[in-house]
């Protein structure tokens, strides 16, 4: 026989809580708690609260550029929930949900976008990495930190996220074989949002699925309704639980949409059709999970109400913690650049100067170096004003 | 005391501090079984495990992504990357990353790393195997740069590079991997960075060099007649300026060389500094010997490109003449 079929696939889809609320309950039923399920709702709604407050931030000239994660809050969320405390969610920054969800503070994500890096300076406990600018570099790192855990015998995986066009860059793959063929045991989740800026995701890809992706390094794929917070977390507990057994990755495309825009700098409806995004404001994961919390009789108008005064009232405590802070010392920029000073740095540091007149004035005839002496002053005086 | 090549000093440096410091893991391309295509790692693997030592897809971003997530779950990786012209696919990681991690959480996670790279041009090799990129990363803030002209002083700037706290590209000039052995004791001894080495003293003129440049500086300055100072860097950044100073101060006459490009090479930088701080002891303007502001040639040309003790000479004598 010259022609054999030496390898076969097919990807399956995940869809449990569809866009009507129609609920698959032989998947569904007993998989997330009532209690849980109240919770979850509450953690998309203050996430999707941030993003107005976020926006009207900016808008009003508090706050620079910030990515909306409108539309996807189901995708982050479902990971964080199936994670472990201490596994490693290693994101972009599109998965806000996931990562309030594990206790990361609000302002930590307000002040990253204010333009100060102590919103980076996330508390290790809660087993996140800071806020990814250049796409898709991210999950190389996931698979570094998994790679210390398991050299050091824990039991921890990580799961990272990443767009569809992330997917586009050379690191994926290369995080993706990496892993495969060292057997580290990462949680691949493609956030197929459909766009990428400007640039449709079947610009990114050809092929019928993200999802497909997965099969080229050796790794069991699915893709899932993202919208869906039963299919997230359903998918999530089959990928982490079979990572976990094998120590090897998994792939998960996750299926949502950018109902905003790229960021506060784009404006969406220059390259997309209102219809497509009205059809998928119909699909959002809040509407569909609030009507199954009414279908479930758990959830009525009174909670609800009770649930947007908490959010509202705890999103303006963030905020205002954020804008409180006390502004950053210049000094940190110089310091936290290595763990200990190079000279040169330092005296760039304490002299404010470049220019070697500057930091050594001692070289200049005295009366320059009175007049230098008063530039520094005033200097100083206009730096703290400031 | 053993006499040692490069190859082998460095070899050692690593399996003294792997003994010491077992969160110290070799990874990259053919360092396993292999143990490098310069046998830099070899024994590794066999001594310490392939968990420790262990070869990578071949994937130079990866290879330093990778370690860069293992850095920050405390480990402390040591890349190999197979030749320096292989650093481009990296560049991202290493720029973007490793080098911005301790800045951009303000300490919350850092890149304790050690990235080894075979680096400069003289031994016949294929094209992208004899670049000297240098100055590219110690124009990067938050990283350290390394390059070291010495068995000697390999081991001791290695097992320093190798308890950093920070990123660190350790430059190993391939020229001279084999062509010098020299007394390298078996005890611990470390060379802290940043500290320039004397090699020898002179008062007429002062030479700055790294790396392999710094054997075509002793060449050049054993014919000389006149009594030239030679200090070698050793560190890239940070650099010391103050050992610099101090020597142009007393011979008001200065020649750096390195075989990286003219401009923007990392002389660019010690001749402006010197500028501003030997102003008025300078005898002469700052000269520089560096590689050509061409692609580094194919191997039929590298010897006309690389600074040899000619061009040295050369450079010495107009700038006494001067």
């Amino acid at each position: 026989m010259p022609i054999t079929t030496v390898y076969t696939a097919e990807i399956k889809k995940i869809s449990i809580l569809d866009e009507h609320a129609n609920f698959d309950e032989k998947l569904g039923d007993g998989l997330i708690p009532n209690d849980a399920l109240v919770r979850l709702y509450g953690a998309m709604v203050a996430c999707r609260h941030l993003d107005e407050v976020a926006f009207r931030l900016q808008r009003s000239g508090r706050m620079g550029t910030y990515p909306q994660n409108m539309g996807q809050e189901a995708t982050s969320l479902g990971a964080a929930f199936v994670l472990r405390p201490d596994d490693w969610m290693v994101t972009c920054y599109r998965e806000n949900c996931g990562l309030f969800w594990r206790g990361v503070p609000m302002e930590g994500i307000l002040l990253h976008w204010m333009g100060d890096e102590r919103g980076n300076a996330m508390p290790k406990p809660h087993w996140v990495t800071p806020i990814y600018v250049p796409l898709g570099t991210q999950m190389l790192h996931a698979a570094g930190l998994t790679l210390a855990a398991k050299y050091r015998g824990i039991d921890r995986i990580a799961c990272t996220f990443f767009g569809d066009g992330a997917a586009s860059e050379g690191d994926f793959h290369e995080a993706c074989n990496f892993a495969s063929n060292l057997e580290i045991p990462v949680v691949f989740v493609c956030q197929n949002n459909f766009w990428a800026i400007s640039t449709p995701s079947k610009i990114n890809s050809a092929a019928p699925t993200f999802a497909q992706r997965g099969l080229s390094y050796g790794m069991p794929c699915v893709q899932v309704d993202g919208n869906d917070i039963f299919a997230t977390v359903y998918a999530m507990k089959q990928a982490t639980e079979y990572t976990r057994k094998h120590g090897k990755p998994y792939f998960v495309e996750m299926v949502t949409y950018r109902l905003g825009d790229h960021t506060t700098a784009d404006d969406a409806k220059r390259y997309r059709d209102a219809d497509e995004v009205e059809a998928w404001r119909r699909k959002d994961p809040i509407i569909r999970l609030n009507a199954h919390l009414k279908n479930l009789r758990i959830w009525d108008d009174e909670k609800e109400a009770a649930l947007r005064a908490k959010v509202e009232q705890d999103i303006a405590d963030a905020v205002a913690r954020a804008e409180n802070i006390t502004p950053p010392d210049r000094v940190d920029a110089f310091d936290s650049m290595y763990a200990d000073m190079p000279a040169d740095l330092a005296l760039q540091r304490d002299t404010r100067q470049t220019h070697s007149l500057g930091q050594d004035p001692s070289q200049l005839p005295p009366e320059a170096q009175e007049r230098a002496a008063q530039l520094d002053a005033a200097a100083l005086a206009q730096h703290s004003a400031h | 005391m053993a006499h040692l090549t490069l190859v082998q000093a460095i070899n050692l440096a690593l399996i003294q501090e792997m003994e010491k410091n077992d969160a110290i893991v070799v990874l990259g391309e053919d360092i396993g079984v292999n143990g490098g295509v310069f046998r830099v790692t070899e024994g590794l693997q066999k001594r310490f495990g392939a968990a420790r030592v262990f070869d990578t897809p071949l994937a130079e971003s990866g290879i330093i992504g990778l370690s860069i997530g293992m850095a920050m779950g405390g480990l402390h990786p040591v890349p190999e990357i197979q030749f320096e012209g292989f650093l481009g696919p990296a560049y991202d990681q290493i720029c973007s990353h490793a080098a911005r991690m301790r800045s951009r959480t303000r300490g919350a996670f850092t890149v304790p790393m050690t990235i080894r790279v075979p680096v400069g041009g003289g031994i016949h090799a294929p094209e992208l195997h004899s670049d000297s990129p240098e100055s590219i990363y110690a124009h990067t803030p938050g990283l350290k740069v390394v390059m070291p002209s010495s068995p000697y002083d390999a081991k001791g700037l290695l097992v320093a590079a190798l308890r950093e706290p920070d990123p660190v590209i350790f430059f190993e000039p391939k020229r001279i991997y084999r062509a010098i052995r020299e007394e390298v004791p078996e005890d611990e001894y470390t060379l802290p960075l940043g500290v320039a080495r004397t090699v020898c003293e002179g008062s007429d003129l002062t030479i700055v060099s790294w790396g392999a440049s710094v054997v075509q500086c002793m060449q050049a300055i054993e014919k000389s007649e006149r009594s030239i100072e030679l200090i070698d860097l050793r560190t890239i950044y940070p650099f010391d300026m103050d050992a610099v100073a101090t020597s142009v101060k007393k011979t008001g006459r200065c020649v750096v060389v390195h075989e990286a490009p003219l401009t923007c090479g990392f002389g660019s930088e010690i001749a402006a500094r010197i500028m501003e701080r030997c102003f008025l002891q300078l005898e002469a303007p700052v000269q520089r010997v560096a590689g050509f502001d061409t692609t580094m040639p194919y191997y039929k040309l590298e010897l006309d490109y690389l600074p040899d003790a000619n061009r040295v000479s050369r450079a010495i004598q107009d700038c006494l003449a001067y």
